[in-house]
């Protein structure tokens, strides 16, 4: 519990990697869930989004040179493994959109509970 | 010394923007108003990207994720935006299981960020007089497979001083083949053609 309160008394001090790791944990869980109950294929696709931004934080976080407060430092590395991570987010949102779009043409639906033609 | 410290409030107003409007993707089942926070909270992502001092990051964030890719969610969302897909709402059960696997989760993730040291924040005298550094040009020369940023580090044996030329053509032949791919499965069917009757 006590290393909970390093995330209080922030207006006085300047914030740490573990701040922005905090900010990333909650994008990234809201990610996961909106990925497990969200029935609209859409929202899956949304919630993709949201954890890929959410571990984005922390490469930015480790990346960055003002956060750094001893320790291991990812340099340079943060920032570019950030922007490949957009990139392919890009690409996997074209795909998977393209993919979604098919689904909605063929079965005249986009409830992911309804795509169960695989299922044994 | 109790002075209030500007970036710290910045950083408190972006993420709790961000937290707030990424709580507010999953709570609400309206496909279009998740959409709409879905935006508010990349955006505001881009904000404190802009805060740990990345701003190229933060501005290829606003650029090509807010810019691209969410105009193509919503795009996607226009057009299966029907009546009945429009709100669908999740069971009890799921709701049950899934908010108490994301409280674990959570809770597991903020203890382990918070239980370094190292990681906590640095005295804020101290980040005040650090050079605000751009880093655009250290990340396009990167790409190019130049580290300009480590080219004052002695040399040491065990030291690859590599860039990311590899990467980036990875990225970019990656990108080019599912561009292709997802051009291919969008296109528009064919509708079978109508014999000519002679």
């Amino acid at each position: 519990m006590d290393s909970l309160l390093t995330l209080a008394n922030l207006l006085t001090e300047a914030p740490g990697v573990a701040h922005f790791m905090a900010v990333g944990a909650v994008m990234f869980v809201c990610g996961a869930l909106c990925m497990a109950t969200k029935r609209n294929a859409l929202g899956v696709l949304m919630g993709i989004e949201l954890v890929l931004n959410g571990a984005n934080m922390n490469f930015v976080a480790f990346g960055s040179r003002q956060l750094h407060n001893g320790g291991n430092f990812l340099g340079l590395d943060g920032p570019l493994m950030a922007l490949f991570v957009i990139v392919l987010a890009a690409a996997e949102a074209a795909v998977a959109l393209a993919i979604v779009l098919n689904f909605y043409n063929n079965h005249d639906s986009i409830d992911v509970d309804r795509a169960d033609q695989l299922q044994g | 010394m109790n002075q209030i410290y500007w970036p710290s409030v910045f950083f408190l107003i972006f993420g709790a923007l961000a937290c707030g409007f990424a709580v507010a993707v999953l709570l609400t089942a309206n496909i279009v108003r998740m959409a709409f926070y879905l935006v508010l909270s990349l955006a505001a992502t881009a904000g404190l990207f802009f805060l740990a001092g990345q701003d190229f990051v933060g501005a290829m964030q606003l650029l090509i994720y807010v810019g691209g890719t969410l105009v193509l969610l919503i795009f996607g969302v226009m057009l299966t935006s029907q009546e009945r897909f429009v709100s669908m709402k999740t069971m009890a059960g799921d709701w049950l299981i899934g908010l108490g696997a994301g409280a674990a989760l959570l809770f597991l993730l903020v203890i382990a960020a918070t239980s370094v040291p190292n990681w906590r924040g640095r005295d804020a005298a101290e980040v005040q007089q650090m050079q605000v550094e751009k880093t655009a040009a250290p990340i396009a020369m990167g790409l190019l497979g130049a580290r300009v940023d480590q080219i004052n580090e002695p040399a040491q044996a065990n030291i690859v001083r590599s860039g990311y030329l590899l990467h980036f053509e990875i990225v970019s032949i990656h990108l080019l083949v599912v561009l292709i791919g997802a051009a291919y499965l969008a296109r528009a069917k064919r509708k079978p053609a109508s014999v000519p009757t002679t």
